[in-house]
């Protein structure tokens, strides 16, 4: 054989440097236990409605197996566009400022590209969802971490930003509700933070996802604040409110000129996404009220009972108001994220996320998701329970 | 509908503790409201719901349509009832349409539901007609799939 260079040195120098998900590698562990009850799961427990798998069923039989136009079928851009003007408080042009994509994850990494030039900042906020900052990166920008507190219910506030900002920064990306700490933002809150994107004339690209996720009142989008929709880019897809994560549907909603910039890059690089959840997505928005409400109101009984079980077990954990995320702290019980999940999952056989995977402020929680059964997360809530117990006394 | 009657109706057994912490009140208040419903006879029993093909049961369901005249005083409520005394009739409906009442009615035998119909049911005075589909396999009943298995196709950890 020649000592040849290890293919490793062909890499893309960012791509190289780039860790695996906190997420994948925690997976791995997982999998190779058996009877494990996980709270690890980040998408829904529920089955994609039927109508909405019957309708992808007939679509196939129609032979609707062909590319689509590079913004996605106009039908489904109008009824987008209706509902996020009822849903989000803004109004969008089917025609030029609806853009269909592969899930958000494709969504979100258009619009960073479409933004960024080398070096360009990019201001989120951590604990947040793993894909971030690894997708700041991918377009060449720099990422710019803003920590989230606990004793804030892990809100943003104007002044978190401030700190962070220098002349170089462009962009805002928000998310709430929030993965994994489950926050939400409140009117007055997102007011602030609008206010500052319009004094340093930030773009922002808020990733409302969970957006029909919330427990306890309405959910507002920052596109609803006065001159907010015009210098931002809403994120919004199908795989949690309508349980259709496997569709792989998404879309963008933004000005014209955005939008155009980021299908450029779907046309040259995705094409369009799949005419089948096209066509089940279109479905899926004819009933939101019933199939959305059904699931919202099973998904506040389980947060309702995993808060008052961790609250009970003397796990602090601020309330979880949106998505389906539990952050509670596990600071005071002498062992790190990683530690305490691998402990939990080898003696209690429960999954949870080392809070570390969503950034390193994450380090002190772990994240409970309550997208499965009752069943399931009552159990899971006595082993928790037990196991706290047994650190506790040091056992 | 009541958040906790919607979820007893799904889980009866649910526990007492459970429901006080999914509905964000006492274990005293659920005791209460519970007891409230079934007094008032909102609650009127609990069963399970079984797959009952699964079961080598001596037992035929047929599902009948009957055609009745309203009686003079109490409309169909009269008929109704007396029908619904046997205990054969599993449920009774009224119902709109080409014919007045659906019942559900259980037998050992096939003959033994005949004779029920051609016996109990057909003289009954008000009863004008009946037509009888015999049950052959169920595959819901109560809002739950009969042959489905639970089996959870998601991956054990993801984002
Ligand atoms: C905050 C957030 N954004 C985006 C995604 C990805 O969504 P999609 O399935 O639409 O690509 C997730 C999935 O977990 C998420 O939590």
């Amino acid at each position: 054989m020649n000592a040849s260079p290890s293919l490793r040195d062909f890499l893309n120098v960012t791509v190289r440097d780039i860790p695996r998900s906190g997420i994948r590698d925690f997976f791995d562990i997982v999998t190779t236990m058996k009877d494990v009850i996980s709270l690890g799961i980040g998408e829904p427990d529920f089955d994609t409605p039927w109508h909405v798998r019957e309708s992808a069923v007939f679509a196939l039989e129609r032979g609707v197996t062909h590319y689509t136009s590079n913004l996605g079928y106009l039908d489904l851009r109008q009824a987008l566009a209706r509902y996020a003007a009822k849903t989000f408080g803004a109004e969008y042009n089917p025609q030029t400022e609806v853009l269909v994509t592969v899930g958000v994850s494709e969504a979100l990494d258009l619009a960073l590209r479409a933004l960024i030039n080398p070096g360009d900042e990019v201001l989120y906020h951590e604990p947040c969802y793993v894909s971030y900052r690894a997708t700041i990166l991918f377009a060449h920008g720099v990422p710019v971490e803003v920590e989230t507190r606990a004793e804030n219910g892990f809100r943003l506030t104007r002044a978190m930003l401030e700190a962070r900002t220098t002349p170089r920064t462009k962009v805002l990306m928000l998310n709430f509700p929030n993965n994994p700490t489950g926050a939400i933002m409140s009117r007055a809150d997102l007011e602030d933070i609008a206010a500052f994107v319009r004094e340093r004339n930030l773009i922002v690209i808020t990733d409302e996802i969970y957006g029909e996720l919330t427990y306890d009142g309405q959910h507002t989008s920052l596109v609803s604040l006065p001159g907010m929709r015009d210098r931002a880019i809403l994120l919004h897809g199908f795989s949690k409110a309508w349980a259709m994560t496997g569709f792989r549907l998404g879309y963008a909603c933004g000005p014209a000129e955005l939008i155009e910039a980021m299908m450029k890059i779907h046309q040259y690089t995705m094409l369009c996404a799949s005419s089948l959840s096209q066509k089940a997505a279109l479905e899926a928005l004819a009933r939101p009220e019933t199939d959305v409400t059904e699931m919202v109101d099973e998904y506040r009984r389980r947060r309702n009972f995993i808060a008052a079980a961790l609250v009970e077990m003397g796990l602090p954990c601020h309330r979880p108001l949106g998505a389906f995320y539990a952050f509670p702290s596990i600071a005071g019980l002498g062992l790190s994220s990683r530690d305490f999940a691998l402990k939990l999952l080898h003696e209690e056989r429960v999954a949870v996320v080392p809070g570390t995977a969503f950034g390193v402020c994450g380090e002190g929680f772990v994240r409970c998701a309550y997208a499965t059964s009752m069943r399931n997360i009552e159990e899971a809530m006595l082993r928790l329970k037990r196991f706290v117990a047994r650190l506790k006394s040091g056992a | 509908m009541d958040e906790l009657l919607k979820i007893l109706q799904t889980n009866a057994l649910e526990s007492r503790e459970n429901l006080a912490r999914m509905l964000g009140c006492s274990v005293t208040d659920i005791e209460k409201r519970i007891a409230t419903f079934e007094k008032s006879g909102v609650i009127r029993g609990y069963q399970a719901i079984l797959n009952e093909d699964q079961l080598d049961l001596e037992k035929v369901t047929a599902v009948i349509e009957v055609k009745v005249t309203p009686q003079r005083e109490g409309g169909f409520d009269t008929i109704a009832e007396r029908v619904s005394r046997f205990p054969e009739v599993r449920s009774a409906h009224l119902m709109s349409g080409t014919y007045d009442l659906l019942l559900f009615v259980e037998g050992r035998t096939l003959r033994e539901v005949a004779s029920f119909v051609s016996e109990r049911l057909s003289p009954l005075e008000g009863v004008l007609s009946t037509s009888t589909h015999f049950m052959l396999k169920t595959y819901k009943r109560f809002g739950v799939l009969m042959h489905q298995d639970d089996s959870d196709e998601r991956l054990s950890v993801s984002p």
